[in-house]
C-alpha cells in the first residue's frame, strides 16, 4: 500500500514541495451550558496538517466531534487550549472580513428569506472582497460567473435559488464559496441530501478544484466509503476523541472501523490502493 | 448576471421622487378647504424666494403653515419607520416585523410620556429640554427591542412565532402602561389616541423639524452603510459570518439606528402602525430585496404612504379628521393577517 498507488492524487505535489497551509495544533475544546459544571461534551487533543491541493476527511458517527472540530478551524470558535494556523496566522484571531477571504465554509442548507436568483447569491461570496456599502465590479461578474462555471451550474445563473433541485443548490452553494477565492475550503456534511450520482458528481468537482486551485479541502462527513475515495488524509474521531491521522489506506482496518463505527464491517483494497468498507448487516 | 448598479437605484429613487412631489401637491390642494393649483403654486413659489410676508390670503396661510409643517412632518415620520421596519426584518430574518407589531413603537411612546412627565421635574436648559422626548422615545424603543429580541429567541435561533407572540404582548402590556399613566397623571402629555394610534395634527416647534431632519439622515444613513451586510444576514448570522460579516457590529449599529428612527418618529406622531410593514413589502415586490436599493426606496415610500395617508385621514370625514394610525391600521392589519396566513402554509 504505497502512496505511489494513488494515480489521482492531486495532493501529492504540494507534499513534496512541503508546505502546510493548515496546521491543527494540539487543539482542545469543551462545551458546558454553564461554566461552574461539567462540559456537556469535550474535544480531546487533537492535531493534524494539510497542504494545498490536499483533501483532509474528518471522520466518525454521529457526536464525535466533528462539527466542533469544523468550527474551530473556521475560526468560529476559541479553542480551550492549542492553535490553528492557517499560512501562519491563528484562525480565530482574525477579522471577519479578512476570514472570510481566506477560509470559505460551505454548511449543508442555505435558507433564504425572499428570493434570490442563483447570480445573486453566487455574488454574495464577493462581499468579503469590498467594503461593505459597494456595487460589484465586472471583476466580480466575472468571478461569479466562472465559479458557476467550474461546478458545471453555468446555465443555472437566472433561475432562482427556490426553483433548483437539492444537488444543484449543493453546487451553487459550493460555487459561491468558490467565488471568496479562499486558501481553505471547508465543507459541513456536503453530500448529507444527496442521491448517490450527485454525491460522486460534487466530490469528483472539489477533487479537480483541489487540485487546479490549490485549495486545501477539509470535509466533515460519516460515509466511509466517500471519504476512502476523495481524501488524502482521514481524521478519525470517536466521542470527542481524535483516535488516528493519516491516509485511508493506513486508517481503514476492520477492527478499528468495527469500534468506531459500532457495526460490523469488512474492508477490502481495491485496485486503485484505495479502501472499500462494506457493512455486514445482520450478521 | 445584472448586478444592482448605482446608476438604477438612483433612477429608481428619482421615479419615487417624482411620486412624491406629486402626493405633495395632491396633500397641499386637498383638506377642509379646497385650495386651487394656480394659487398653491404662487403661495409656494413665495416661500421658495423667501418672500412669505406676501403671502395675504387665508388660503396661502392654510397651506404654508399648517399642511406643509404637516407634510413634512408626515414624510420625516413615514421615511423612518419605514426604514426602521425594513433594518428589522432584515436583523430578525422575519418579513412581519415592524416597530409596531413588535411593540417597539409603544417602548418609544412610554419613554417620551415618562419624559414629558419628568420634564418639569428636571431643571435642564430650554434647548435640552425640548430634546428630552425624543431622546426618551429612543431609549423606551432600544429597551423594547432588547426585550423583545431575547424574547423571541428559543435554543439560541429567533424563532419566527415566538418573536411576533412576544412583540404583541410587549405592545399591549406598554399600551396598558401608557393608559394608567395618562389616567393618573396630568399635564400636557396629549391625548391617549396620540400616542396610541399616531396623528400628525400637532405642529412642532420649527428648530424640532431640523432635529428630526438631522437625525433621519444619521441612523438611515448608518443603516445603509451595512445594507450590504443586512443582504446577507438574511441568509443567517451564521452564514453571514463565514461570508466575512462582522454580525455583532452590524447587529448593534442597526438595533441603535432603528431605535432611534422609531423614537424620533413616535415623540413627535405617536405610535403609528404598520408603515414599516406594508411599506417595505410594497417596495421589495417592485424592486426586489437587495437592501442598497430596498433601504432608500423604503424611505422615500414610507414618506409617499403617510403623507397619502394622512391626507386621507383629513379629507374622508371633513371637517372632523381620523388619527392617521387609523387609516394605516385600516390598510396594514388585514395585509399583515395575508402575509402570516400565506408564511404558514
Amino acid at each position: 500500500m504505497s502512496t505511489s498507488a494513488l494515480p489521482r492524487n492531486p495532493g501529492e505535489a504540494a507534499r513534496s514541495s512541503g508546505d502546510v497551509r493548515l496546521s491543527v495544533e494540539q487543539v482542545s475544546y469543551a462545551y458546558s451550558a454553564n461554566p461552574s459544571q461539567a462540559p456537556l461534551f469535550t474535544l480531546e487533543t487533537t492535531s493534524f496538517q494539510a497542504k494545498p491541493g490536499e483533501i483532509v476527511a474528518i471522520l466518525g458517527p454521529n457526536a464525535s466531534g466533528k462539527s466542533t472540530l469544523l468550527n474551530l478551524i473556521v475560526g468560529a470558535l476559541e479553542p480551550l487550549s492549542g492553535r490553528i494556523l492557517l499560512d501562519g496566522f491563528v484562525t480565530h484571531s482574525l477579522p471577519p472580513r479578512t476570514r472570510a477571504q481566506r477560509i470559505a465554509m460551505v454548511q449543508q442548507e442555505s435558507r433564504l428569506l425572499f428570493p434570490a436568483r442563483v447570480w445573486e447569491f453566487v455574488l454574495q461570496g464577493r462581499h468579503s472582497r469590498g467594503r461593505s456599502l459597494r456595487f460589484e465590479s465586472e471583476d466580480d461578474v466575472r468571478i461569479a460567473e466562472n465559479a458557476l462555471a467550474q461546478v458545471g451550474a453555468a446555465d443555472l445563473g437566472n433561475r432562482w435559488m427556490n426553483q433548483i433541485s437539492g444537488g444543484e443548490k449543493q453546487r451553487v452553494i459550493l460555487a459561491r464559496a468558490l467565488a471568496q477565492q479562499p486558501l481553505l475550503l471547508l465543507l459541513d456534511e456536503p453530500t448529507l441530501h444527496l442521491d448517490i450520482a450527485a454525491q460522486v458528481g460534487l466530490l469528483d468537482s472539489l477533487r479537480r478544484l483541489a487540485g487546479e486551485n490549490r485549495y486545501t479541502v477539509v470535509v466533515v462527513t460519516h460515509e466511509l466509503n466517500l471519504a476512502a475515495e476523495y481524501a488524502d488524509q482521514v481524521v478519525l474521531m470517536q466521542r470527542g476523541r481524535c483516535l488516528r491521522v493519516g491516509p485511508p489506506a493506513t486508517i481503514y482496518q476492520r477492527e478499528l472501523l468495527e469500534q468506531v463505527f459500532q457495526t460490523p464491517l469488512s474492508v477490502e483494497v481495491r485496485a486503485s490502493g484505495r479502501p472499500r468498507v462494506t457493512v455486514l448487516s445482520g450478521t | 448576471m445584472r448586478p444592482l448598479t448605482f446608476r438604477r437605484v438612483f433612477l429608481q429613487c428619482s421615479l419615487l421622487l417624482v411620486i412624491l412631489f406629486f402626493v405633495v401637491v395632491v396633500a397641499l390642494k386637498f383638506g377642509a378647504v379646497p385650495v386651487s393649483l394656480y394659487a398653491l403654486g404662487r403661495d409656494l413659489l413665495r416661500v421658495l424666494f423667501g418672500q412669505s410676508s406676501q403671502i395675504s390670503t387665508d388660503y396661502g396661510l392654510i397651506i404654508v403653515n399648517i399642511r406643509l409643517p404637516r407634510i413634512l412632518l408626515g414624510i420625516l415620520v413615514g421615511a423612518s419607520l419605514s426604514v426602521a421596519g425594513t433594518s428589522f426584518q432584515a436583523l430578525l430574518r422575519n418579513p412581519l416585523a415592524d416597530p409596531y407589531v413588535l411593540g417597539v413603537s409603544s417602548g418609544a411612546a412610554l419613554g417620551a410620556i415618562v419624559a414629558l412627565i419628568a420634564e418639569p421635574h428636571l431643571t435642564l436648559s430650554p434647548a435640552f429640554s425640548a430634546l428630552l422626548t425624543p431622546l426618551g422615545a429612543f431609549l423606551g424603543a432600544a429597551a423594547t427591542i432588547t426585550a423583545v429580541y431575547f424574547l423571541g429567541r428559543r435554543e439560541g435561533q429567533i424563532d419566527s412565532a415566538t418573536l411576533l407572540l412576544g412583540g404583541v404582548i410587549t405592545a399591549s402590556f406598554l399600551s396598558a402602561i401608557i393608559m394608567f399613566l395618562m389616567n393618573t397623571l396630568t399635564g400636557n402629555l396629549r391625548g391617549l389616541s396620540f400616542w396610541l394610534m399616531g396623528d400628525l395634527s400637532t405642529p412642532l416647534q420649527k428648530n424640532l423639524y431640523w432635529f428630526l431632519g438631522l437625525g433621519f439622515f444619521v441612523a438611515a444613513g448608518a443603516i445603509y452603510t451595512t445594507a450590504n451586510d443586512l443582504n446577507l444576514l438574511l441568509a443567517g448570522e451564521k452564514e453571514a459570518m463565514h461570508l466575512g460579516v462582522d454580525v455583532p457590529r452590524v447587529r448593534l449599529v442597526v438595533y441603535i439606528a432603528a431605535s432611534l428612527l422609531t423614537g424620533l418618529a413616535v415623540s413627535v406622531s405617536g405610535a403609528i402602525g404598520y408603515v414599516g410593514l406594508i411599506v417595505p413589502h410594497a417596495m421589495r415586490l417592485i424592486f426586489g430585496s437587495d437592501h442598497r436599493v430596498l433601504l432608500p426606496t423604503a424611505a422615500l415610500g414610507g414618506a409617499i404612504a403617510v403623507v397619502f395617508a394622512d391626507t386621507l385621514a383629513r379629507t374622508v370625514v371633513a371637517p372632523s379628521e381620523l388619527a392617521v394610525g387609523a387609516v394605516t391600521a385600516v390598510v396594514g392589519a388585514p395585509l399583515f393577517i395575508y402575509l402570516l396566513r400565506r408564511r404558514l402554509t
